[in-house]
């Protein structure tokens, strides 16, 4: 470890970890950052850029990084695009750099650079036009080369979880003015939580020379932490990134454990978080500058310098240039000189500040009034060349290049929630305005850059917050500060120095200030264009860097202040977030509930294979070994018409209805008369929505007096009964109604077939199953196989049957039971794929499979149906000239010429043969369920025809794009006995 | 114009570039317009380009209130597909895909349409038998089509997660070859740049503030920048339709939602072709930067707040890890919302309005950015002519009162 | 009754059930524009007069008069009244009473 000082920093020398960058086996200690680490190593050169693939450094220190995006680690767990600056190190962690082929130091795609002057920004918007449809060709090419990081190559192994967070008051930033907060709200006695995206907190102070109250920084720092880890009503989350700043007051954040707590089951957790105020101290960042080849590595911001030397013990050089347009610089070099570099200084301010004056005495050399206007050295920065004020140069040998243009204010999580940015002259950048209602900007974040005025400021916010919720204040009395470093003051705005080679604005994507100038000169002149057109400010770090320096160039090329131009908004995240922990446990299973019947295991038992309808597993078939589903079906379609089949229909929607207007509800939702519906009977209704289309069917029955159950589909229950729901609540308040949803708490066995009767009866009822007693569309209460159970006698098979329902628990035995009862008379499970050709051979519709939302009653031929005596929810809109049409399409049988032929559902109805690719065909209608029928020992299907009603016997094709055209004829829709001799007996 | 080539980019390297020229003018505003097109999104700006390049009509303003391409151009996912249901809006989107096919050597600005391809996932035996009905449909039509079974997807997405036990597994796909994505912003400013080669004014930073009439008939617009006399005036707006209907005295079947969208950081490529899915409600495509571009349908709740609700976003996240488990490590680099103007059946709203001279080409939804070449087509023939183009006369305003609603929400409803 | 204290919890991801209290977005749904009264006599109605019923909505940028259900709690439905630019609801009350 060549970079390492041999004393200083907080790094645990007692813990060393080895790791490996590129496959090389290196050592760190507990306590680095993986960007420390490599310095330590002298490693500098971790990357290749995007586009032009030039060597590139580490350069900043935290979320800001845009060169040091690393790989972490391998296959499944691995990690894309990780800023080295924020990754924890960690024992056996592996790193690799994305770009650069076959490496960092020769890369074959530098050859980009050597192009660069064919692409400038946009380029790529004035060529690759040509021949038409390359376009895809050329990406083949372009893709590989752009993208950063690798996709995990299996599914994530680690496990996330999310959690709410309710609180007083949250304070973002565990800096200094953070910190103060935090410890006078927790004095005061508010709830507070303190997030710190830092695993340590403290902010700047913990690469700080101060002393506070006569304690370093960092023991005071710990003294804080301390009290506020004592309080039981503060909270404290270190590691925690707040990412997002939402209306009023929400806040996501993600707190990292990987890296950090190596013991958690948890790789991260995602905190919703919501207080009453807010106080955002998030610090500030340094910018660069922009010159000639400024990007080389070596090249760093003064701060993250003054960082790995005072936190990491490491010294990035040994022989330093420290460039600058403000005093916070001076400490830098105060920092390089005590770990043994050599200094020199370029102020680029014509009047010294009384910061030069000190440093001369300290010996270092100040070049005054002069810039850095290039460097050079190839894979690092070997030298630097000033231009004196005199305008005379100067070439400074250098390994170390430390920047500082400014500081740009944190405004992130400000600006997020749409709060005002106020430009700041002296500090040449955007603060927060300390606009929006309960919330408070403190500290850097809001321009007071000077630890002892962001205590102050601290102590203010955290004394009125109290107030307002009723507290005390603390009465802190700030510490005595000294020895801080300096802020950006004195500060002279210096963006672009004049000078030849490609100036960097943003590092990550290659921006140059050539390119913001070229998009000017193009007419690209909103600020918004600007960017996009050079795409400044589109990296992962998303301009944290570049963004204001671009502002700044691109106000001085206008000639215009930059508050005129303005800034974009900023949109969350402020740093990456990881979209595992944004879905937490909310996948697999966990994705979307499934909802299974009390039968469910019986079903599974049996062999069934299950389709989803809705949130449903349904039981589709029930193969026997060696039959596929047409022979299963086959098969439960002949043993239920000559015997008895049992199906189960407990996911069908089930609400109970009652009141003294519950026969109202129900005239207004349904097209159909209720007046005259009797006790015990009941009805097929069919229900609208008001454009007239056809939104669900089922039967109702009159339970009472007052009291009636309707049964809707299984996908549309929970859809039906918030219709009902609203429509009495918002608009007929004045029903005297209740509806519940019954749905679970009943367990139907349907039993269809000419020996359902029969089963009933050896199952044991107290109910008269006579067709007599009981006729067909009733309903009986009453006892089966010793459970109460309700029985009604309806059939969408066409067979006489029975649907019995009995409280839910009972559904299993009594599922057991009809199939012990049912022996004699060959009883045969069957699923949803039979009972759909059953119920197509007599031509009742399934909403959802043969409507679509777009099929009125006319479309359905279900014109008798609405009542004219009424008014219903949709019956007015059925009035509407289009919906009269003849030539709606309309509901038909289609019987394919061939009858073994099954047309595939979802074909088209079509005239003549159709041309297919070529051109065009006129569609006459649709086909929407389609089955191969083995009672009636032909292929037939239903669908839609253009007026397809007068048009029975009419000669058509149903084309498929599997099977070409089917040539077919327009028939009725029902085709099984048409009499209903079959179901009333 | 000035003409983009490799050649031309050559020459310029060799002065520094400096001798490109801006790619539209700053027009002032004069005193009175041809035609008048409010609005500079893509839209807009393709409707005074068709305007200019088909009907020969150049005294063309476009007004926009901020800067061009700003509102949803510059927000959306950028899928173009063809593959719509009812033949109203398959001809409308097959039209605009075929303007696609062409559109960067027509303007001579790389749009970067890449027709990569576009699954939209069946997860229940009714979301297959939807696919074969809509994509027998596109075939007659004349649009490409292909049903995919899980193989097939699986084949195209190899990371998908086609497990059977997946809570909706996937159990095919509609497939649409010429479908694709393509570069958002481009396509304003090319289109900017050729309907100002052509001599149309393009006027940014100019927002309309009411619009003048005379015995129903329009008469122009005022504006920030003062009055503009025009005696067609055509307004191509979204997010702000129902206040431009309102200035002209009219109502519009119109709610404006919020619309959501992220990207992840940039990656090497994985994903080569767009996938959506309409009950694991999620869409993902990689961008040649390498982000993914992932969104999902529209929030519940009315809004133009340019942002949604977070439970839209983490309801479609979980939809992503469900259908991709290896992108759980990824991470969203940002997330935004646009503006979309929805009418009842989903479909957009072009032609006449109650006020003579004046037509309306708005309530996109979610639609709007693959339709940019074939909406500004058609409406640059209903304002050179008058009359609705036999492509856009079923989007009729009218249509609201006939019943005869363009409803994709129906056994198309795949997410846009 | 309960009208929204100001200006703290007022954003749209916590919402007021009159019934509940304040409760989670995730919890409730959404209705649309309130006060769009079903005609008593549809029949009479023009096919424009029930377009207008069936789809015009005033979609206000501002303030907007709305219904939400409390689906998952109470399941009743209320009115707010919401701002669609800041996503604010500043009052929330019970259906078929006067707004506070």
């Amino acid at each position: 470890m060549k970079a390492r000082l041999p004393t200083g920093g907080e790094i645990q020398r007692d813990q060393p970890l080895s790791f490996t960058f590129n496959g090389r086996a290196l050592q760190g200690y507990a306590g680095d950052t993986l960007a420390s680490a490599l310095l330590a190593n002298g490693i500098h050169r971790v990357n290749r850029s995007i586009k032009l693939h030039r060597p590139r450094g580490i350069i900043g220190r935290g979320p800001e990084e845009p060169n040091a995006l690393l790989q972490i680690g391998m296959g499944a767990h691995s990690l894309a695009d990780q800023r080295a600056t924020q990754v924890p190190l960690q024992a056996g962690l592996t790193a690799q750099s994305v770009n650069g082929w076959p490496g960092l130091g020769f890369d074959v795609l530098a050859v980009f650079d050597r192009a660069a002057k064919l692409m400038p920004a946009g380029f790529y918007y004035k060529t690759f036009m040509g021949p038409t449809g390359w376009w895809e060709r050329y990406e083949r090419v372009i893709r590989p080369a752009a993208g950063m990081g690798k996709v995990p190559d299996g599914p994530d192994p680690d496990r996330y979880e999310k959690r709410y967070l309710h609180c007083s008051v949250l304070v973002v930033g565990g800096g200094v003015a953070g910190l103060t907060a935090a410890l006078a709200l927790g004095r005061s006695g508010v709830p507070v939580v303190l997030a710190n995206e830092d695993t340590a907190f403290g902010g700047a102070l913990r690469a700080s020379r101060a002393s506070l109250d006569g304690q370093p920084a960092r023991s005071w720092v710990a003294g804080v932490v301390a009290e506020l880890e004592a309080m039981a009503h503060v909270q404290l989350l270190a590691a925690t990134s707040v990412f997002g700043h939402y209306d009023q007051h929400f806040l996501g954040a993600i707190q990292r454990f990987d890296g950090v707590d190596g013991e958690s089951p948890i790789r991260e957790r995602f905190w919703k978080i919501r207080c009453e105020r807010l106080v955002l101290a998030g610090g500030a960042i340094e910018r660069p500058i922009a010159f000639a080849n400024n990007d080389r590595p070596g090249v760093m911001t003064a701060s993250a310098v003054r960082e790995y030397i005072e936190r990491y013990a490491v010294l990035p050089g040994r022989s330093a240039v420290v460039f600058t347009n403000n005093d916070s610089a001076y400490a830098t070099a105060y920092s390089l000189i005590d770990a043994g570099a050599r200094v020199t200084l370029v102020d680029s301010r014509a009047t010294p500040s009384p910061a030069a004056a000190q440093a001369r005495a300290a010996g270092i050399h100040i070049h005054q009034g002069a810039q850095v206007d290039n460097t050079r050295g190839r894979l690092h920065i070997r030298s630097a060349r000033i231009r004196r004020a005199d305008g005379g140069h100067d070439t400074l040998d250098c390994d170390l290049l430390a920047v500082s243009g400014g500081w740009n204010p944190s405004v992130h999580l400000y600006s997020h929630a749409r709060g005002e940015l106020r430009w700041d002259d002296e500090l040449a950048s955007f603060v927060a305005g300390n606009d929006l209602a309960g919330v408070s900007a403190i500290g850097a974040m809001a321009g007071t850059f000077d630890t002892g005025d962001a205590m102050r400021d601290a102590l203010a916010a955290a004394d009125r917050i109290a107030q307002t919720l009723g507290h005390a204040s603390a009465e802190i009395t700030p510490p005595v500060v000294e020895n801080a470093e300096p802020g950006p003051t004195r500060l002279e705005p210096l963006w672009l120095v004049a000078g030849t080679g490609p100036a960097f604005v943003d590092l990550q994507n290659d921006v140059k200030a050539s390119d913001l100038k070229l998009a000017l000169r193009e007419g690209y002149r909103s600020i918004e264009h600007v960017k996009r057109y050079s795409v400044l400010g589109f990296g992962t770090d998303q301009g944290k860097l570049g963004n204001i320096l671009g502002l700044g160039i691109v106000s001085e090329l206008l000639a215009s202040h930059p508050a005129e131009i303005g800034t974009t908004t900023y949109r969350p995240a402020w740093s990456p977030v990881t979209f595992g922990a944004l879905v937490g446990g909310d996948t697999g299973a966990l994705f979307d509930p499934v909802r299974v019947t009390p039968m469910h295991a019986w079903h599974v038992a049996r062999g069934a294979v299950f389709e989803d309808v809705g949130q449903w597993k349904r039981a589709r078939y029930y193969p026997r070994a060696g039959e596929d589903m047409d022979a299963a079906v086959a098969r439960e379609c002949l043993a239920t018409r000559d015997g008895v089949g049992v199906l189960d229909y407990s996911t069908l929607g089930k609400i109970d209805i009652q009141g003294p207007d519950a026969v109202t509800l129900l005239e207004r939702v349904y097209v159909n008369n209720w007046q005259k519906l009797a006790i015990g009977r009941c009805r097929y209704g069919l229900m609208l929505d008001e454009n007239g289309m056809v939104l669900d069917d089922g039967v109702t029955a009159r339970l009472g007096e007052t009291h009636y159950l309707m049964t809707t589909s299984t996908g549309g229950a929970a859809r039906v009964m918030a219709w009902l729901e609203q429509w009495l609540q918002t608009e007929w308040p004045d029903l005297d109604v209740s509806l519940t949803s019954v749905t679970d708490q009943w367990a139907t066995v349907s039993l269809a077939g000419p020996h359902s009767r029969d089963l009933i009866r050896r199952l044991g009822t107290d109910i008269d199953l006579d067709a007599d007693a009981f006729g067909f569309m009733s309903i009986r209460t009453g006892n089966v196989a010793g459970a109460p159970a309700r029985v009604q006698r309806v059939s969408f098979t066409g067979e006489l049957g029975f649907e019995i329902s009995v409280p839910a628990d009972y559904g299993a035995a009594l599922l057991e039971a009809v199939f012990e009862a049912g022996e004699p008379f060959g009883v045969t499970p069957y699923g949803t794929e039979a009972m759909h050709v059953m119920r197509a051979e007599k031509g009742f519709i399934i909403v959802g499979q043969d409507t679509d939302g777009s099929i009125s009653p006319l479309d359905l031929g279900m014109a008798a149906m609405v009542s004219a005596r009424k008014d219903c929810i949709g019956r007015r809109s059925l009035a509407r000239s289009e919906l009269r049409r003849p030539d709606r399409p309309q509901w038909v049988g289609l019987l394919p010429d061939d009858p073994n032929q099954v047309i595939p559902e979802g074909a088209q109805i079509v005239g003549g043969d159709p041309v297919g690719h070529s051109g065009q065909t006129p569609m006459l209608g649709w086909v929407t369920s389609s089955y191969y029928a083995p009672r009636l020992g032909y292929a037939f299907a239903l669908g839609f025809v253009n007026g397809g009603r007068d048009r029975q016997g009419d000669r058509l094709y149903a084309w498929d794009l599997e099977t070409g055209p089917i040539p077919l004829t327009v028939t009725a829709p029902a085709r099984y006995d048409l009499e209903g001799s079959r179901q009333n007996v | 114009m000035q003409k983009y080539s490799i050649m031309s980019l050559a020459r310029q390297a060799l002065n520094g570039h400096r001798g490109w020229q801006p790619a539209w003018r700053e027009a002032e505003p004069k005193r009175r317009y041809q035609v008048i097109v409010i609005g500079g999104g893509g839209h807009g700006l393709a409707t005074a380009y068709y305007l200019a390049r088909v009907h020969g009509i150049t005294d063309v303003a476009v007004i926009e209130k901020g800067w061009i391409g700003g509102g949803n151009t510059g927000r959306n996912t950028t899928i173009v597909r063809s593959n719509y249901l009812w033949d109203a809006s398959a001809a409308l989107y097959e039209k605009s895909l075929q303007l696609w096919e062409g559109l960067s050597q027509d303007l001579n600005y790389n749009v970067m349409f890449s027709q990569r391809g576009v699954l939209n996932l069946g997860h229940t035996l009714q979301d297959m038998r939807d696919i074969r009905r809509r994509v027998n449909a596109n075939r007659l039509n004349g649009i490409d089509g292909e049903v995919l079974d899980t193989q097939g997807v699986k084949r195209l997405v190899p990371f998908i997660n086609t497990s059977p036990d997946a809570r909706y597994p996937v159990l095919g796909a509609s497939w649409q070859p010429r479908a694709g994505i393509a570069r958002h912003d481009a396509v304003a400013w090319a289109y900017a740049r050729a309907a100002d080669a052509l001599g149309v004014d393009i006027i940014e930073n100019c927002e309309v503030t009411g619009i003048r009439r005379d015995s129903g008939r329009v008469t122009g617009v005022e504006t920030s920048r003062g009055l503009i006399e025009a005696d067609r005036v055509g307004a191509v707006v979204s997010g702000h339709a129902g206040v431009l209907a309102d200035m002209a005295g009219f109502r519009l079947p119109l709610e404006s939602h919020p619309l959501q969208a992220l990207v992840s950081e940039p990656l090497k490529p994985i994903l080569d072709t767009v996938v959506m899915s309409n009950a694991v409600h999620v869409y993902v495509s990689q961008s040649d930067k390498g982000e993914l571009v992932i969104g999902a349908g529209i929030d519940a709740y009315t809004g133009y707040g340019n942002r949604g609700s977070f439970r839209t976003l983490e309801e479609f996240l979980a939809a992503l890890i469900e259908l991709y488990p290896i992108f759980s490590r990824l991470r969203m680099l940002r997330h935004w919302g646009g503006i979309v103007d929805t009418a009842p059946d989903a479909s957009p709203i072009i032609g006449r309005t109650p006020v003579d001279g004046l037509f309306f080409n708005v309530g996109w939804g979610t639609g709007g950015f693959k339709a940019t070449p074939g909406s500004g087509w058609v409406f640059a023939h209903t304002l050179a002519t008058g009359q609705p183009h036999d492509i856009n006369a079923p989007f009729s305003l009218e249509r609201f009162h006939s019943g005869a609603l363009v409803d994709e929400h129906g056994a198309a409803a795949v997410a846009h | 009754m309960s009208t929204v204290p100001r200006p703290w919890r007022t954003d749209m991801l916590t919402i007021h059930c009159p019934w509940c209290g304040p409760r989670d977005e995730t919890e409730f749904s959404y209705g649309g524009e309130a006060d769009i009264a079903r005609p008593a006599a549809p029949d009479g109605l023009s096919d424009a007069a029930w377009a207008d019923y069936l789809f015009m909505r005033t979609n206000p940028k501002g303030w907007h008069c709305e219904q939400w259900n409390h689906a998952h709690g109470c399941r009743r439905w209320f009115k707010a009244e919401r701002h669609t630019v800041t996503y604010e609801i500043r009052v929330t009350w019970p259906m078929h009473r006067e707004q506070p």
